[in-house]
């Protein structure tokens, strides 16, 4: 009946309404995250450079700029919300391993283990993560406001080849440095007997977690050398963020 | 009697794989797919996915091919499904794993603990009940692998022997160790704590008996018809009324029982592992009950009665 096809088409209305505002709620959400982000790597990078032109040297450097890591860092979960509910269409898998590979870094290894603050190691990969955030975050904001200078995905598609080996080296050397002083305080382990009839030591996960790069590394770094061919060789391609 | 023309197309590059004429028009897929192994013999038919679509779903053996929406020349496409395993082999090499590796633990085999304690034994008698029970259940399971279960599908693919067997021998060896070592706790509250573990446990296995047995006598032997299950004689069935996959559900209480009598931290995580994997399947299960058939009573949940 007539009445009911135009309620059918109002439902319909309404429903589109819905998912456009929904959709453009979820791209100012984004946009300002990236922004927010872009700004407050940019904002560590500063505060770096400025550490070493006045002081002239790293040691301290971790010191000074660890609040402002811890926050940033760790409000990068939220990535991973964003996969979960789809406005980012990424694996929450693959979002989640890298979020955490970081939060591990920076909470359970630099953090916690004072003595290993001022290695180089530390310093190496600060330095590469900082400039890949502030290239990834830019790279995204732009995406988002459909206006991506040329240099931004230039730099986010080439720059990884050596910053990602770069930054392993970094965090590798620096949870083997880390190593010694885990050993003799004993941190983060359980021993028996206890009356959860468990063990755990943190020694040996930070060796399985070294050992674990090994197989982990060359499946990240193909992935991008691949998004790499297709990113910038004109193919067209279905976006998706990496 | 007209005869049929099957033509069989690799489903991704469309070439013509497979040409047979005079097919009967009550010939099965099952039947077809004989008939394609014998000029491809490396893809048996149990590897072999034939559809009416490149892209679509699987046809049954049981299909009739003049049943099928095709004209007097059918055409299908064929998927490789990748090397098959039996689900029997699967099930057996997954079960006996645990089997053995906990008795290595449990005799203290060489090189798994300090020296001094080789072919010792445990002065706690819970750590004897609880490598009982651990071997009767992985001993039922195999039993029933043999004689209780008819599987709806013989073959599964080939990788999935290395996942499942890591998942089990790994969990095994995991709690197995801490269970049987030298310096384990029994549980706080003692006896009490054991002996309702127990009850626990034993209950849960005859529950989980019941429901293979109760499954079991839904299919006549051969056969892979699948009915609604409901409550028998048996009072383990009962709870048939409230939940679609009770096996799960008797399964979880196992397990628990299992952790409150060792009290072991790894044995609690591998229940909580295989409790969220067994919800997985109820509610596939139950999804797949309700679609099939109308009349599905609606009071059951998946696994947990009113919760899951």
């Amino acid at each position: 009946m007539a009445s009911s096809e135009e309620d059918g088409t109002v439902e319909e209305k309404e429903n589109n309404n819905k998912r456009r505002t929904k959709s453009a709620l979820a791209t100012a959400w984004l946009t300002f995250y990236n922004i927010a982000m872009t700004a407050g790597w940019l904002v560590l990078a500063i505060a770096m450079m400025r550490f070493y032109i006045q002081k002239g040297t790293t040691k301290g450097l971790y010191r000074s700029i660890a609040r402002t890591l811890k926050f940033f860092q760790t409000f990068a979960l939220v990535e991973v919300g964003h996969c979960a509910i789809g406005i980012v269409r990424t694996s929450v898998i693959v979002t989640g391993v890298q979020v955490c590979s970081r939060i591990f870094m920076v909470w359970f290894v630099t953090n916690s283990i004072r003595q290993i603050q001022s290695e180089e190691s530390v310093i190496l990969f600060l330095v590469v993560w900082t400039m890949t955030e502030i290239t990834r975050y830019s790279y995204y904001t732009f995406n988002l406001l459909h206006h991506l200078p040329y240099f931004i995905k230039w730099a986010r598609y080439n720059l990884f080849i050596v910053l990602y080996p770069l930054g392993v080296i970094g965090e590798l050397m620096t949870i083997y440095a880390a190593l010694p002083f885990v050993r003799r305080s004993g941190m983060y382990s359980m021993r028996l007997p206890n009356k959860y009839n468990v063990s755990f030591d943190y020694y040996y996960c930070l060796i399985i977690v070294m050992l674990s790069y090994i197989p982990l590394f060359p499946q990240l770094f193909f992935h991008m050398l691949r998004q790499r061919r297709r990113v910038l060789h004109g193919e067209v391609i279905v976006e998706k963020d990496d | 009697m007209k005869h049929y023309e099957v033509e069989i197309l690799d489903a991704k590059t469309k070439d013509k794989l497979c040409f047979l004429d005079k097919v009967e028009p009550n010939a099965t897929i099952g039947e077809i797919k004989s008939m394609f192994h014998k000029s491809h013999p490396q893809w048996y038919p149990t590897r072999q996915s034939i559809r009416l679509d490149a892209k679509g779903k699987s046809l049954k053996d049981e299909d009739v091919l003049q049943h099928l929406p095709v004209g007097t020349t059918a055409t299908f496409y064929f998927r490789d499904l990748g090397a098959q395993i039996s689900w029997v082999t699967v099930f057996l090499t997954e079960y006996t794993g645990p089997l053995v590796l906990y008795l290595m633990f449990y005799f203290r085999v060489p090189f798994i603990y300090a020296s001094k304690y080789d072919f010792s034994t445990s002065k706690h008698w819970v750590v004897h009940l609880a490598c009982m029970c651990h071997s009767f259940h992985f001993l039922k399971r195999n039993l029933e692998t043999l004689f209780v279960h008819r599987f709806s599908h013989g073959t599964m693919p080939l990788r999935n022997i290395f996942k499942n067997c890591t998942y089990y021998w790994g969990f095994a060896a995991w709690m197995a160790y801490y269970i049987n070592h030298p310096l384990y706790t029994p549980p706080i509250y003692g006896e009490q704590q054991i002996r309702l573990a127990l009850i626990l446990f034993l209950f849960c296995q005859i529950g989980n008996f019941s429901i293979h047995i109760a499954l079991r006598n839904l299919r006549p032997p051969g056969s892979k018809t699948r009915k609604i299950p409901y409550p028998t004689k048996n009072p383990f069935t009962w709870i048939f009324v409230l939940v679609s996959c009770p096996n799960y559900t008797y399964e979880l209480g196992s397990w628990l029982g299992f952790t409150l009598m060792t009290q072991c931290l790894p044995v609690a995580f591998f229940t909580l592992v295989g409790f969220i994997q067994m919800t997985v399947w109820a509610k596939g299960k139950h999804r797949s009950y309700l679609k099939e058939f109308r009349d599905y009573p609606p009071l059951r949940s998946p696994i947990l009665p009113f919760i899951l």
